[in-house]
């Protein structure tokens, strides 16, 4: 039981792969101009991280040694096509949003990392947990980030959700600030890489006031 | 820094004369908020507070940031361009002497990137100082006093099609707004109070750039002698370019880094998207600072 408290604390906080890791920061920075993108695009990290760290753990004693690495990416790599496809039935307007990102995630380093640094070590089912926890912890910071962008930039929240949960999604939609001129550089990729910097500073700042 | 602030008196008088009281407003408010928000900082820092607001750093990047921005600018502009400069382009770096950007810079690049509309309306004529006060602080519509600046205007007039014999080049309040600038810089070259390496590089590199593209097709862009007259060009070239912690510190890496700044400032205004250039040109010359410093070291005596 520990160990997996130990694997979920790990995921979310400790070696948080966009804040201590910092990878995958291709998409994160690209697509967290909103809330709805940041999340659209979380889900298919987390459920690619999941699905390929417990197929490289199941096979982890029949792939050779020497060629892991490509056998790692094409498994990675099904399970993207899966996904993009799945977007491209269901949720076609956040698919068509966000573009080359959703087949890009095969090339995100945070799940290659997950693969080659605990699937090919650990059982099955530990994998499995380090994948949903590192893809939540992962997801959890595109949404912060999101949120904070999408807030400074332009004084929404949740706006264009009817993307993500059809005409349930309409209603949330909230309107923060009223008559808001917006800033644009919060949108901008410096808005990006200003608001992770502030993140990673907060998380910092939280890890030095810990005895 | 006290003296550089006393050499900006002319170019700000000639502001006043020609545009009202707008310039004096911003720059109270500029200075307000940057005394706030720097001992705000330092007090959270657990730095002592007196000697870094007395420096007069902060003050002279709240001024320098006041005269770059519209006089008619909404109050709120200002504030978040300031807060913005102190405390991304400043105290995160670790405070004064530590930052690589140029801070009263960093701000105007933030404000004219993200607030493009309010960053281009600029005064077209004297403003007393109660309509000032409206229309800063009430916002109230001021179409009627208020218009692009005459290198917005060039730019647009020779997008559309026409040839520089057709448009008028000239700006006499932009002139003497330069002229004041010049005057100041002059004198702080004279105290030695800022070097003359900088300033000079930056008006050749503005001369020689301009006269390269005016001789390749004289009707399609400005001539370099209109290009030091308009916009923030001498302001840039004595005041801002040479801020001593952001600019590089050798000599021959100053002529090198004033130079291409004005390259740099003529091929922005000629080419890029925003009508002035000088504040993208000195920010991106700032990141080249360190390679410029490492490859220009004077060799030391007797090796």
């Amino acid at each position: 039981m520990e160990d997996y408290l130990k694997i979920a604390k790990n995921g979310l906080w400790d070696n948080n792969q966009a804040l201590v890791a910092l990878l995958g920061l291709c998409p994160l920075l690209a697509v967290t101009n909103n809330i709805v993108n940041a999340i659209g695009l979380g889900l298919a990290t987390t459920f690619v991280l999941i699905a390929s760290n417990t197929t490289v753990s199941i096979f982890r004693h029949h792939i050779s040694k020497e060629v892991r690495i490509p056998i790692f990416v094409l498994l990675i790599a099904a399970f993207v096509t899966i996904v993009e496809l799945l977007m491209q039935s269901y949720f076609y307007d956040l698919y068509l949003i966000l573009g080359i990102f959703v087949p890009l995630i095969v090339t995100n380093c945070a799940i290659l990392g997950r693969a080659e640094a605990f699937a090919s070590k650990n059982s099955w089912d530990k994998s499995a947990l380090d994948g949903l926890m590192m893809g939540l912890g992962f997801s959890l910071v595109l949404i912060i980030l999101g949120a904070m962008r999408e807030l400074v930039g332009g004084g929404t929240l949740f706006a264009q959700s009817s993307l993500l949960l059809g005409t349930l999604g309409e209603s949330l939609s909230i309107s923060v600030v009223d008559d808001y001129q917006g800033t644009l550089l919060a949108i901008l990729p410096p808005g990006a890489f200003i608001g992770l910097g502030l993140i990673v500073a907060v998380k910092n700042f939280i890890d030095l006031k810990k005895p | 820094m006290r003296q550089v602030i006393y050499a900006l008196v002319l170019g700000i008088g000639a502001h006043y004369y020609f545009f009202g009281w707008g310039v004096f407003l911003q720059i109270v408010l500029a200075v307000a908020v940057a005394i706030a928000v720097e001992s705000t900082f330092l007090r959270i820092r657990k730095f002592p507070i007196k000697p870094a607001i007395s420096d007069g750093s902060a003050i002279l990047t709240a001024v320098l940031l006041a005269i770059s921005i519209p006089s008619i600018a909404p109050w709120w502009l200002v504030v978040l361009g300031v807060s913005f400069a102190i405390v991304f382009g400043k105290q995160l770096y670790g405070g004064l002497g530590n930052n690589p950007f140029n801070p009263a810079m960093l701000g105007y690049g933030f404000l004219l990137i993200s607030y493009p509309l309010q960053m281009s309306t600029w005064a077209s004529e004297f403003l007393s100082l109660p309509q000032t006060l409206n229309v800063i602080f009430n916002s109230s519509p001021v179409d009627a006093l208020s218009g692009a600046t005459r290198l917005d205007t060039l730019k647009t007039q020779l997008a559309l099609g026409k040839t520089t014999d057709e448009i008028e080049l000239y700006s006499v309040a932009q002139m003497w707004i330069n002229a004041g600038f010049l005057l100041g810089g002059l004198y702080l070259m004279i105290r030695q109070v800022i070097m003359w390496h900088i300033p000079t590089a930056f008006i050749m590199g503005v001369v020689v750039m301009a006269s390269i593209l005016s001789l390749s097709n004289h009707q399609f862009y400005i001539p370099p002698q209109n290009h030091l007259i308009l916009g923030a060009t001498m302001l840039g070239a004595f005041f801002i370019a040479t801020d001593p912690i952001s600019a590089s510190t050798t000599p021959k890496g100053r002529l090198i880094y004033g130079f291409l700044i004005g390259v740099l400032v003529v091929i922005i205004r000629t080419f890029g998207g925003y009508p002035d250039g000088v504040a993208f040109a000195v920010l991106l010359m700032n990141i080249a600072v360190p390679l410029i410093d490492y490859y220009t070291q004077p060799r030391v005596f007797g090796q």
